[in-house]
């Protein structure tokens, strides 16, 4: 009945316009990652580091971490931005998945007394998705649009896997249900995720 | 290489989200460096990350935190572009995945491998985690006594081939199973079997052979 209710219709392209303007800022920090592979302009530096600084830091305290160590690994995940950014690659990550992939390596190499082992997979020439710039930037939009719409207890296992770190028994433990439950959770939220990734593109 | 057998999604979802025991990451790891298709779901999987990383509350950071990053930043060398991995040889199945290779550091022939039982041999990686991570070497013929899982176990099959109850298994594919999949892996050609499994709690052997043979395969 969403077409007689003109508020919830108020509510629904409110929530449309929020959704394109983050679609807009995410496809610009992602030209603007990509761009200072090219120039090293620090002041564009500074920017990507005001933006995602806090995210990461917000990311490193959920997985556990003290005040102390997250914005210690906060300053060596934005370090390293700088150092690899030519090997960032707008076609096959945005600029939040490539930041978000280098903190979490090294909340594990953190986690581990061993040295995380971070493994260089071969690079696929030939690949049959192969997307322009920033086209990845529009995907993970809709994807965040989508985890929006996940039931709750889906959100919550994909929650307590990426924000927390926990592994399937870990969650299955805490919320005292079976760890086969906490897979079909995780399975049925990524096809849902990945309906709206291939659906509308 | 002819793959069949994949990753559940929920494993790459761990995987991406970082919370995969050091064993089963390595695990991951190494097929996907074999496996074109699992790069790409974990591009999806890692890409659930970045918009979650989007959709938290940024948190305010130490007011001379610019002004400390941007001093080191004379300091740092920029990484060089990694070399190009190395072309694969479909024809040479001795080659490790280079994951595997990093952390054994020698030929699977040369490690100390130790024997478990009869037909059975097997190198424990000594990773940390609340599992194990083993490579084991099976003879032909021989089955591993009858089994279900407490957690999750995942192996990858880098020589030879098994088949089970869930089907056939050749170098390169992955076993994903849990709790639910209760199974007895048998080789099925004249040629061993080796594979790396990592768990991420102890195996339950049911039977009273099973019994007898956990303290000796100890998995």
């Amino acid at each position: 009945m969403l077409e007689d209710d003109p508020e919830g219709k108020k509510v629904n392209a409110a929530t449309d316009l929020a959704h394109e303007r983050q679609a807009r800022e995410r496809e610009n920090w992602t030209r603007a990652l990509a761009t200072l592979a090219e120039t090293r302009d620090r002041k564009l530096f500074a920017e990507l580091f005001a933006h995602f600084g806090p995210r990461v830091k917000a990311y490193i305290i959920r997985l556990g971490m003290p005040m102390a160590t997250a914005e210690e690994i906060t300053q060596e995940a934005m370090l390293s931005v700088w150092r690899k950014a030519h090997l960032f690659n707008a076609a096959k990550a945005s600029a939040s998945t490539w930041i978000f992939t280098l903190t979490r390596n090294l909340c594990i190499d953190r986690m581990r007394r061993e040295r995380h082992m971070e493994y260089e997979l071969p690079d696929d020439k030939a690949d049959p998705q192969e997307r322009h710039d920033g086209e990845q930037a529009v995907l993970e939009q809709r994807m965040r649009k989508a985890i929006d719409t996940l039931p709750d207890a889906q959100a919550q296992v994909l929650f307590l896997s990426y924000y927390e770190g926990k592994s399937h028994s870990e969650i299955a433990e805490q919320l005292g249900i079976p760890l086969g439950s906490v897979k079909s959770r995780l399975r049925l939220a990524f096809g849902k995720l990945k309906q709206h990734w291939e659906g509308e593109s | 290489m002819n793959i069949s057998h994949h990753f559940d999604d929920a494993t790459l979802i761990s995987y991406s989200s970082g919370s995969l025991p050091q064993g089963m990451a390595l695990l991951v790891a190494s097929h996907l460096h074999w496996c074109p298709e699992c790069r790409v779901r974990t591009e999806e999987t890692d890409t659930i990350g970045g918009a979650l990383l989007d959709a938290l509350a940024p948190v305010a950071l130490a007011d001379d935190a610019l002004e400390q990053l941007l001093a080191r930043l004379d300091a740092v060398e920029v990484e060089p572009a990694p070399a190009p991995a190395p072309v694969q040889n479909s024809d040479n199945d001795d080659e490790l995945p280079a994951p595997l290779a990093a952390v054994l550091g020698q030929p699977i022939d040369a490690l100390p491998w130790r024997r478990v039982g009869y037909g059975v041999q097997q190198v424990d990686l000594g990773l940390e985690g609340p599992g194990a991570t083993r490579l084991l070497r099976i003879q032909p013929g021989i089955s591993v006594p009858h089994h279900t899982h407490r957690g999750n176990e995942l192996t990858l099959i880098l020589r030879g081939s098994y088949t089970d109850e869930v089907g056939r298994f050749q170098r390169g594919d992955v076993a994903d199973v849990d709790t639910e999949v209760q199974h007895q892996p048998i080789v099925d050609t004249d040629q061993e079997c080796i594979c790396l499994i990592a768990t991420d709690a102890p195996l339950k052997f049911s039977g009273l052979i099973g019994r007898l043979a956990q303290p000796f395969i100890g998995l």
